[in-house]
């Protein structure tokens, strides 16, 4: 068999199973998965303990040292892991097995990822880099911990790399034909990937390592804000995206039913493409050294970028209520009673996007000036981002995970792993609802984010935050509980007794699967010119008046 | 493109246009610009050398826009001054930066709330029209001190 053709029913027959030696590569990045979950939410629960004025931390561990090592192995590792880990997956799923150039070049990926992590937990548990998760500078960590986060970097590129060459290699091999949709959202994730980093990478390269280690002596703060948020709003779409792959492609074929089409979930894909990048000062907006106007234009950038938001919530729902008439549901809402409500691979991201339905509606407020003003750097932020990237993203992963590792290690969901997972999806619902519930209420009320158990001095107001921040420890603990079914459950689902019939990995036909793509959609060139043009108009002038303007440089501060 | 789909995009769209034409009326008509915008440096070794900054404090402003220019030093880890008493009904420009690293600036559940930033001063107006005492915290973590950094702003009176 020299060339196999991927095509047609291989795609989507239940049985096609992963190349046994990508699924090692896969396996290898999802155990990384499960162990930063672990320590990261134990790090989690323990800043809610400590929040709530009642527990203080043994050993000398410094709340900051702590809130550092959660926000990095959790938004960074956890996360990057998971993607490369799952697309790799998909690419070999639906365009066929990696050859073994593109398999070498994931693992070496795997192993930049692997030593950079190494290196940045080696520095922030000898407490040289308590500067959390978004190291601002001036503040400076020891270089190794920024040397760490770019190996990191280059190891997602190197990764992200095999898998559009695979993706590439299907479409030279298969000229003329769609290629599958999964593949291309992997190429678009990664396409974004590639151009948002150069911010962070730029930054890290030029200024954090040289900087830290001695080798110049300034390091221009307002510079490097804007790079790391050029990255760093992006990056949240980097999370999302591969939540959004197993929405559109897997959920449709988990309930049994073909997704709704094709086109729009390409079109919502591009538009994440164009969107995601130019509108990082939305994170900046009340912030000196950018002016007003631009601060403006890319609050209505961010605004674009909620449509494909949109065209994916109707999309899904569309999806399920096709389903639930299917099963003889009348009514305007009898289909949402329907659902395969016993079914954890549905249910874990479905709870996540009931989650999103909030999430995105504090999405916008945040993004709008005035109100951002209101909100930004309390700890309703937090709360925010625990019911987007913490809800949805997460218990899509976990949904993704429940057939993804069985697939892999040539197991099945048995019934009792299954109710495992329905546990997970309802316990992590509840200990999320109480805890960002009451981060989005105290942060109302003004209280800050990124902060240890304080009182101010008595004031009344910061006393009536206190009772919030026990809810949340509250809903810290609970979390906590649904964070040890997870990794039991996953260990599990790693070590079950084999089967004779494999776990399916779901991908669904679409109603529209024969209709031809619109001929611009996978227009590479085009795509990157009309990504690089918008980032252009959004950032030239910001960036340049930071030179112009000559702001002072910083030198460095250990202040923990 | 299914019609109930066309419904809803355009529901949804319009409503972001709406939202957003809100905002740009917000901004420009009624002068609700983002806090800190514009760029006005500072060297921040010498932050204390500037006249502005010698004594930070509540000074009459010389302009006819504002009544009062109020200027804040926030470092590691305190504000100066400590404590700042405004009358009723001021309308006041506020001034800060910092000389060490980034911090922030805000005045408890008010709309005053924005980033300091080492080499750049942030401004924000704002009227006084409330009586109290208003708490001000650094919601950027700064450091292992970040959440002994408070003041206080002590609204009182009226005018006369």
């Amino acid at each position: 068999m020299s060339v196999q053709n991927y095509t047609g029913n291989m795609i989507f027959d239940k049985n096609t199973i992963i190349d046994p030696k990508d699924g090692r590569l896969v396996l290898a990045n999802m155990i990384w998965v499960i162990v930063a979950l672990l320590i990261g939410g134990t790090a989690g629960l323990l800043q809610t303990l400590v929040r709530s004025g009642q527990f203080e931390l043994p050993f000398g561990i410094g709340y900051y040292q702590l809130l550092t090592l959660h926000g990095v192995i959790l938004a960074l590792v956890l996360t990057f892991f998971f993607i490369m880990g799952f697309q790799t997956a998909a690419v070999s799923r639906v365009c066929g097995p990696l050859n073994k150039t593109e398999r070498r070049l994931g693992w070496i990926g795997f192993w930049f990822m692997t030593v950079g992590t190494l290196m940045a937990a080696a520095m922030i548990a000898t407490n040289q880099a308590s500067v959390l998760y978004t190291f601002y500078a001036p503040l400076q960590a020891h270089g190794l911990f920024y040397v760490g986060l770019t190996l990191v970097v280059i190891g997602t590129w190197l990764t992200a790399t095999s898998q559009i060459i695979r993706y590439q290699r299907w479409r030279s091999e298969n000229k003329g034909q769609k290629s599958p949709l999964l593949a291309f959202m992997v190429a678009v994730n990664n396409v974004m990937w590639y151009v948002c980093t150069l911010g962070v990478a730029s930054m890290t390269l030029f200024q954090f390592i040289p900087w830290s280690f001695g080798w110049i002596e300034t390091i221009n703060v307002k510079l490097t804000r804007t790079l790391f948020w050029y990255f760093g709003h992006a990056l949240v779409y980097f999370w999302l995206l591969p939540a959004y792959m197993v929405w559109y492609v897997s959920i449709p074929k988990i309930v049994g039913i073909k997704g709704f089409s094709d086109k729009l979930a390409r079109l919502s894909f591009v538009l994440f493409l164009f969107f995601s990048i130019p509108v990082g000062i939305h994170h900046q907006l009340v912030e000196p050294g950018i002016d007003a106007f631009w601060k403006g234009l890319q609050v209505i950038l961010t605004f674009m970028v909620i449509v494909p938001s949109l065209i994916t919530a109707f999309s899904l729902f569309a999806t399920f209520e096709t389903y639930g008439r299917k099963q003889g549901a009348t009514g305007l809402l009898d289909w949402f009673k329907k659902l395969p409500w016993k079914d954890a691979r549905f249910v874990l991201p479905f709870v996540g996007m009931l989650f999103f339905i909030p999430g995105g509606l504090g999405g916008i407020i945040n993004a709008s000036g005035q109100m951002n003003q209101l909100v930004h750097n309390t700890i309703w932020i937090v709360g925010h981002f625990h019911i987007t990237v913490g809800a949805p993203v997460i218990l899509t992963y976990f949904g993704a995970m429940m057939f993804l590792l069985p697939h892999i290690t040539g197991k099945r969901i048995s019934s009792s792993m299954n109710t495992m997972g329905l546990w997970l999806a309802y316990t992590w619902a509840l200990g999320m609802g109480i805890m960002s519930m009451a981060m989005h209420i105290v942060g109302l009320k003004g209280a800050p984010r990124r902060s240890t158990f304080s009182e101010y001095g008595g004031h009344e107001l910061a006393q009536e935050w206190i009772s919030y921040q026990m809810m949340q420890a509250v809903g810290g603990v609970f979390l906590f509980i649904a964070i040890i079914i997870a990794v039991t459950l996953f260990v599990q689902l790693i070590m079950g007794p084999p089967s004779a019939e494999v776990e399916e990995f779901p991908v669904a036909k679409f109603l529209d699967e024969d209709v031809k793509n619109v001929g611009w959609i996978e227009n590479w060139r085009l795509l990157v010119i009309i990504t690089v043009f918008l980032v252009l108009i959004a950032y030239t002038m910001p960036i340049s008046q930071i030179f112009t303007e000559n702001i002072a440089g910083s030198k460095g501060y250990k202040f923990w | 493109m299914h019609k109930y789909e066309k419904i809803w995009l355009t529901f949804g769209t319009s409503a972001l246009v709406i939202f957003l034409v809100i905002l740009g009326i917000s901004a420009v008509h009624q002068g609700h610009s983002p806090a800190a915008s514009g760029i006005e440096t500072i060297n921040p070794e010498h932050v204390r050398d500037d006249a502005r900054f010698k004594e930070p404090g509540l000074y009459e402003s010389d302009t006819d826009e504002y009544d009062y220019e109020l200027y804040f030093v926030a470092s590691a880890f305190q504000y100066e001054p400590r404590e700042v008493e405004i009358p009723k009904g001021s309308r006041v420009r506020i001034h800060v930066t910092t000389p060490d690293v980034i911090h922030g600036f805000e005045i408890a559940q008010t709309n005053v709330n924005m980033m300091v930033e080492p080499g750049l001063i942030s401004k924000y107006t704002a009227n006084f029209n409330k009586e109290g005492e208003f708490l001000i915290i650094c919601n950027e973590y700064c450091g292992v001190g970040h959440t002994d950094m408070t003041s206080l702003i002590k609204v009182t009176g009226g005018e006369e």
